[in-house]
């Protein structure tokens, strides 16, 4: 393998101190912070409107969520009914245990092809596996096509949201990325940078030998894989090279046809605020006898890289249900403070934050959990009702019990012993009261963090047990 | 009816009148209160941490404290979400199951108690300001009150109910999630409070005091108006 | 080297039994269900792995419209709220008319069209040349590239979503609706359905046995918010989507 991909593990509580240090950072950005809130404003709009069309869309989350709940829990007989459909339409599965097996396929496929170019449509799989990485260390010159990715591309950037990937870039540092890299005239219109874009791309598409989309759903009846996007780039994507790729985690399996008449336009609705999203399209293998055209192969890489370990999950396993809307990431106000970088994961935002621990491990991840007030914005938002952010309360649980802090255990501890001895326990609450005074003028390290940016008022006179106990005389 | 004070710690500790507003409006409307004195904690700041036995133990003590209540009542949606909620769940499989799910069925916050149980919004409290209502996010998704404050404050004479434009953000207190990212705790209390503070209103309502801190904390540090107010405080009309 | 055949069935055999090892513990229900739903329950008071039908979700999504001209009322308002352009003219002829006029005055050049009843007979007032797609000959990817509009037929319009529904078998392939600036769909009204789920029955009907290898919704034309979350239309597919419906309900 190449040597530019991620292998050794980074040391033990990096990413903490990574997420701790990048948040703080970004919290002092209020300009930025402003910009995220600002871009998002028109979202919370188009979803309401959108969602009132709907003629209830309570119901309608309990239709989605069953629909992908009763395919998650059916894995065991979808996915082979998925594979024979979709092989019987002419298409080849691959399947691949991890990301390395994954990688290995793909440039074994593109080897095959005798690839040139390959273009490449918004797929956050491959974002999983460092794809990308992988084929530019083999020498495979690769292009996003998706305008928000092709530009986090030319910056050298992830995606900072995983629906939205530049929503964080201004214009005009957009503007300065083309003239840069296309060596186009600066501009400050939204709609001429897309041209840009556009115009750049469109010999790439006639070019490329190869296209590698995502998938968003698998569909096990008729073996067709669905593909959602706006720009129709995917389309493109999948029309004029020779060989399709997909890459799909083996969650992405619904059971019907008819699951994506609930599917697609909830997608669209609670990710984006549109009726449906612009392309939702449906593969069933490479051309067919009498089209016109289409690729002369079709392969899907079907990923399992510690999906099963969620699926083992049977509290969390409704995890695997997220139809990656982004949704819970709009409405996050952790994700609009701290940002999509912050995270340091793949899939940012609530889900990520559920997730990640489980695909890389839960000592190093688990203070994704614990940044979170557990407001439950997520979980509302959700429209396969993914039990979000009771899953962070599950996470902080399973890391106390497999790897707990020490000091804070003992806290916990002491604090468990003293809430089960009321006599210790109002003593102990007038101790507090009477020493809050002389604890604020030392600002122990607990105390600090909180009088840093905010006041604590004075303690009162006499606590409620004591003014109770008065009035009742 | 005989009424259970549930009196969460730091409301003991910090803002005793919340608590005895709440009693006031209960008796005037013609129920015994009582509290019950070996009440502690609701196991909240364990459970949030991931420390469930530490928990279950605080929430065995509480349901042995509040057996055979007829109603408890809270003046924190919060702390109420943990018993109505989280007991259940937290005690699931346990000889203390069914306690639990009896007290969760008993359990009920302030506002909620009036309107839904007592079919009561207007106490005949007056208070002549613009306020505006901060919801609280346990009241607001694990126990789905939205309504319920609004409507006892609509009823409330010659008080102005206006909107923010974040109605739906939290503060950003979280209870231990406030000190382990500060950062992150104060940019949201910023957002929210910004926003409560545009609507150019006399006092933030809220019906968790934990908030409250939150948001009086960082307004204070900004030196900025308005304050917030517990809703019990208005309605028993003790609000200075 | 190539990854052999024995090779994926060995990941495949591994990942298919931590799959049936991680599925033997049953999941709970979905969270917070509105639980006003219908779907059936289990001994346990689960819901059963059988699936909510259809059926009873269709009330709860957008509507569709009941009857025909609804239908298409519905349609025509959603297809204008995308962006699209609706044409409604009363037949053939006048559908002629329509595309020769919108040629004229949108200086096309080049036409990029397949074979198909609804299309061909439009295409005798177009003033520009015209490339066919697919036929035997095949057809060079510039060519159509260099097109200025691509005129194609569908296999419906969902009214509840204000879709077209295309495919690679009868709507000229999968570059014709895709490639070309801008996209001219012509449909009959009858072609329009109240919802996807009748668009899926359509399709089973249509093409039970052997599947389009593309079918595509496309729902206005191609956008992009990338920037700012500034809506842009034409990011890549077509700016532009003309849609001529043909036929009226009232003269029926
Ligand atoms: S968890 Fe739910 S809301 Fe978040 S991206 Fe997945 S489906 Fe959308």
């Amino acid at each position: 393998m190449t040597a530019a991909l991620p292998s050794s593990p980074p040391a033990a509580g990096a990413a903490k101190r990574q997420f701790l240090h990048d948040a703080a950072e970004h919290v002092r950005d209020v300009g930025h912070r402003e910009f995220v809130r600002r871009a998002l404003g028109g979202y919370y709009t188009s979803r309401d409107t959108q969602k009132a069309r709907y003629r209830d869309w309570e119901q309608a989350r309990d239709a989605a969520s069953m629909a992908k709940w009763s395919a998650v829990n059916r894995l065991d007989e979808l996915l082979p009914r998925f594979e024979a459909a979709f092989t019987a339409n002419g298409g080849q599965v691959h399947w691949a245990r991890d990301a390395e097996e994954a990688r290995r396929i793909v440039l074994e496929l593109l080897a095959t092809a005798k690839a040139k170019a390959v273009i490449k449509s918004k797929c956050m799989t491959s974002e999983e596996i460092h794809l990308n990485q992988a084929l530019e260390a083999d020498g495979y010159g690769v292009v996003e096509s998706d305008l928000g990715e092709f530009i986090q591309q030319l910056r050298g950037e992830p995606p900072y949201h995983f629906v939205f990937p530049c929503m964080h870039v201004r214009r005009d540092e957009i503007s300065d990325l083309f003239g840069q890299h296309l060596g186009t005239p600066p501009t400050d219109s939204p709609e001429e940078l897309t041209m840009i874009a556009r115009r750049h791309m469109r010999r790439l598409y006639v070019d490329a030998d190869v296209g590698i989309t995502g998938a968003n759903f698998l569909v096990a009846e008729t073996g067709q894989i669905s593909i959602t996007e706006n720009e129709g780039n995917a389309r493109l994507t999948a029309a004029l090279p020779r060989m399709h790729i997909a890459i799909a985690g083996i969650e992405k399996v619904v059971e019907r046809l008819d699951d994506l008449a609930v599917l697609l336009p909830m997608l669209a609705t609670a990710g984006a605020g549109q009726p449906m999203t612009c392309y939702n399209t449906l593969y069933a293998g490479p051309r067919r006898e009498g089209e016109a055209d289409g690729p002369e192969e079709m392969h899907l890489v079907l990923l399992d890289n510690s999906r099963t370990a969620l699926l083992a999950d049977a509290e969390q396993r409704d995890a695997l249900h997220c139809i990656r809307c982004g949704a819970c990431l709009n409405v996050c106000p952790i994700f609009k403070n701290v940002g999509g970088f912050t995270y340091g994961t793949t899939y940012q935002g609530p889900i990520g934050s559920v997730i990640t621990p489980h695909l890389r491990g839960l000592k190093e991840w688990n203070h994704l959990s614990g940044a979170s007030s557990l407001c439950g914005a997520c979980t509302d938002a959700c429209p396969v009702r993914i039990d979000i952010h009771h899953h962070l309360l599950h996470n902080r649980r399973n890391a106390a019990r497999s790897s707990p802090d020490r000091l804070e255990r003992i806290g916990q501890k002491l604090f468990a012993a003293v809430a089960r001895r009321p006599w210790l326990f109002a003593t102990g609450g007038w101790l507090f009261r009477k020493t809050l005074g002389l604890a604020k003028a030392i600002r122990p390290p607990v105390l600090s963090a909180w009088l840093a940016t905010r006041d604590l008022p004075p303690a009162p006179a006499q606590s409620f047990r004591a003014a109770w106990k008065r009035r009742q005389r | 009816m005989t009424i259970s004070l549930f009196i969460p710690c730091f409301v003991d500790q910090m803002t005793p009148q919340v608590g005895l507003a709440v009693a006031t409006v209960l008796e005037r409307l013609g129920h015994t209160v009582e509290f019950r004195p070996a009440q502690t904690c609701c196991g909240q700041p364990s459970f949030n941490a991931g420390y469930q036995d530490e928990a279950r133990a605080v929430a065995i003590h509480a349901l042995e404290v509040f057996a055979g209540a007829e109603a408890v009542v809270g003046p924190s949606g919060s702390c109420v979400a943990m018993m109505r909620v989280f007991y259940p769940e937290l005690l699931a499989g346990t000889p203390h199951e069914t306690a639990a799910l009896d007290l969760a069925a008993r359990t009920f916050e302030f506002g909620e108690f009036l309107v839904r149980k007592l079919g009561v919004t207007d106490v005949g409290a007056r208070f002549p300001h613009r306020v505006t209502y901060h919801d609280g996010c346990h009241g607001l998704r694990e126990l789905r009150l939205r309504e319920e404050p609004r409507q006892l404050l609509r009823a409330v004479r010659d008080l102005e109910l206006v909107e923010c434009d974040e109605p739906e953000s939290c503060c950003g207190f979280g209870g231990l999630f406030s000190v382990k990212f500060p950062m992150v705790s104060t940019a949201m209390a910023e957002v929210k409070a910004g926003s409560l503070a545009r609507t150019d209103c006399d006092y933030i309502v809220s019906s968790d005091p934990s908030c409250q801190l939150q948001l009086d904390g960082w307004l204070s540090r900004q030196g900025k108006r308005p304050r917030t107010i517990h809703l019990a405080e208005i309605l028993a009309g003790t609000a200075s | 080297m190539i990854r052999t055949a024995a090779e994926n069935a060995t990941a495949r055999a591994a990942i298919m039994a931590r799959v049936g090892e991680a599925l033997r513990i049953p999941a709970p229900p979905p969270h917070g269900l509105a639980g006003r739903s219908t779907s059936p329950v289990d001994a346990a008071g689960h819901p059963s792995l059988a699936i909510l039908p259809l059926e009873a979700a269709r009330p709860w999504l957008p509507d569709g419209g009941a009857t025909p001209a609804e239908s298409l009322a519905v349609c025509c308002e959603n297809l204008t709220k995308l962006r699209a352009e609706v044409f409604q003219v009363p037949d053939l002829a006048a559908a002629a008319d329509c595309l020769a006029a919108q040629a004229r005055q949108r200086d096309w050049r080049r036409v990029a069209w397949h074979a198909h009843p609804l299309v061909e007979p439009l295409l005798a007032g177009v003033p520009c040349v015209s490339h066919r797609i697919g036929g035997d000959a095949g057809f060079d990817k510039d060519t159509l590239e260099a097109c200025d509009a691509g005129l194609s037929a569908c296999e419906c319009l969902v009214a509840q979503t204000g879709s077209i529904l295309v495919s690679s078998q009868t709507c000229g392939g999968r570059a014709l609706s895709i490639l070309p600036h801008v996209h001219v769909v012509v449909a009959t009204i009858e072609q329009v359905v109240p919802t996807l789920a009748d668009a899926f029955d359509l399709t089973r009907e249509r093409h039970s046995g052997s599947l389009p290898s593309m079918l595509s919704f496309i729902t206005g034309p191609s956008r992009t918010g990338d920037i700012e979350r500034i809506l842009v239309l034409g990011a890549h597919g077509p700016k532009e989507l003309l849609v001529i419906l043909v036929g009226s309900h009232a003269a029926q």
